[in-house]
């Protein structure tokens, strides 16, 4: 009887921490991908203050680490990392309301990216289509991120 | 014995009666001056007043929820506060829902003291108590520009607030305490970057309401004011934007933020600063230089 218990605690302990684990895990993922993001959009903020040259490899490369995030993301928000390795996502993010809404804001973000991919050519048209793809990072961040500490 | 129980519940009586005197003294509003009124009633230019808007950023609040033009000021978007929820109202200029039958006056009442035009006490989610050192050219200049925003019919709902805060006329009490007394607004925007930017910040920009922890009362901690608080809904934390917070930002840095909503690490701002970004990023360029200045400048602590 004795051994069962201390067994069944055994099993108990290893999945929660493996379930801990899977958090953190998919926080970890999540956040590298979002660093990601913004390292690359630095640049693109950069070039439509015209702080730095327009190159198109670049905004390109940018596009592609867009929709490569956007298309992971939305499964990178498991219901066990609510909490944990100083996220900063909002509860908002788990309400049963928002969860379509959450999904479908990647869905635009990497649909929107992907589009600019064909739609900037040069500047001109960098200038005009690269604020409408940014858009869906503050609009996103607005009801689903604040800063914790 | 018996007269003496009675002549002291006289007393009490009429201490009681005296209090509730001094009370209903000590909350009843109290208007703009009269030298203010006549000031904001001069006529405004609308095309500085869409300025004094967006550094204000009415719109982050005021603006109809649920569709995308700040310029449609219906109210009824939902503040969710420690105290309940707070639903700004129509500041549109429909004469029958919004402020199309206020005077500027009205307008200066409202923002500038925190008293509707029938004498009531507003709540100072509408932050007056930074509306208040707004210059007399800026409020006039606002009044003139929400005139030219297209009406919008229909009211906010009523104000959803809990015990003792649902009563309206303690707002009073609070003012006391938390309201600054400014006799005599500025007749003008102040010149040169350093001044300038205090202004906008303390001012019309409102950033301490934010950006400081506040007591239990809701009332801004002075020593550590803009040292960071929580946000309105107290799901979040509003940075120090002191120079100590800001130590790692440039003056460059704190610009393109406001006006792109992107940190120099290119995360982009959330919460309802993500708002507020919305709003200024349609503030003219030296007016968000100067608020970079005079934040990178500011040490906790320094009187206002």
């Amino acid at each position: 009887m004795m051994r069962m218990t201390f067994a069944a605690l055994a099993i108990a302990a290893s999945t929660g921490i493996a379930l801990s684990a899977t958090g953190l895990q998919a926080i970890k993922e999540r956040q590298d991908l979002m660093k990601a993001d913004g390292a690359a959009t630095t640049k693109m903020v950069a070039m439509l203050q015209g702080k730095a040259p327009f190159d198109l490899a670049t905004v390109q490369k940018t596009l592609k680490t867009y929709e490569n995030a956007a298309s992971k993301e939305p499964a990178l928000f498991p219901p066990d990392s609510k909490t944990g390795d100083k996220t900063q996502a909002l509860p908002a993010v788990w309400e049963d309301d928002n969860k379509a809404d959450f999904d479908a804001r990647f869905k635009k973000f990497g649909a929107d990216a992907a589009a600019a991919l064909t739609t900037i050519k040069d500047e001109a048209s960098f200038k005009a289509t690269m604020p409408g793809v940014l858009d869906s990072c503050g609009g996103c961040h607005e009801k689903y991120k604040a800063k914790q500490q | 014995m018996g007269a003496r129980i009675a002549s002291a519940f006289g007393l009490a009586a009429v201490l009681v009666a005296a209090g509730a005197v001094a009370a209903w003294f000590a909350t009843a509003p109290r208007r703009i001056s009269a030298e203010v009124a006549a000031g904001v009633s001069e006529p405004g230019d609308p095309e500085v007043g869409r300025n004094v808007f967006y550094i204000a950023g009415c719109d982050s609040c005021h603006m109809s929820p649920g569709q995308p033009d700040p310029l449609r000021l219906g109210g009824g978007m939902e503040l969710k506060t420690p105290f309940g929820s707070f639903y700004p109202p129509n500041i549109s200029p429909d004469k029958k829902d919004g402020i199309g039958s206020w005077s500027a006056a009205d307008v200066a009442d409202a923002i500038m003291a925190g008293v509707s035009p029938n004498g009531e006490q507003l709540y100072p989610a509408l932050p007056y108590t930074s509306y208040c050192r707004m210059s007399i050219k800026d409020v006039g200049d606002l009044f003139a520009f929400l005139r030219t925003t297209p009406p919008v019919t229909g009211r906010a709902p009523p104000n959803a607030l809990i015990f003792p805060f649902s009563i309206r006329r303690a707002v009073g009490f609070w003012k006391l305490l938390y309201m600054p007394r400014i006799d005599h607004p500025l007749a003008v925007d102040p010149t040169g970057e350093e001044a300038l930017g205090r202004y906008l910040v303390e001012g019309p920009g409102h950033c301490a309401q934010c950006h400081s922890p506040r007591d239990f009362l809701g009332g801004v901690i002075e020593q550590r004011r803009l040292t960071g608080g929580l946000l309105p809904d107290g799901k979040g934390k509003a940075p120090n934007i002191t120079a100590q917070g800001l130590k790692d930002w440039s003056e460059d840095d704190i610009v393109t933020a406001l006006s792109t909503g992107f940190t120099p690490s290119g995360d982009a701002l959330g919460g309802p600063m993500a708002l507020e970004v919305r709003s200024l990023s349609h503030a003219p360029a030296p007016d968000l230089a100067a608020i970079a200045h005079y934040l990178k400048t500011y040490k906790a602590g320094a009187a206002q």
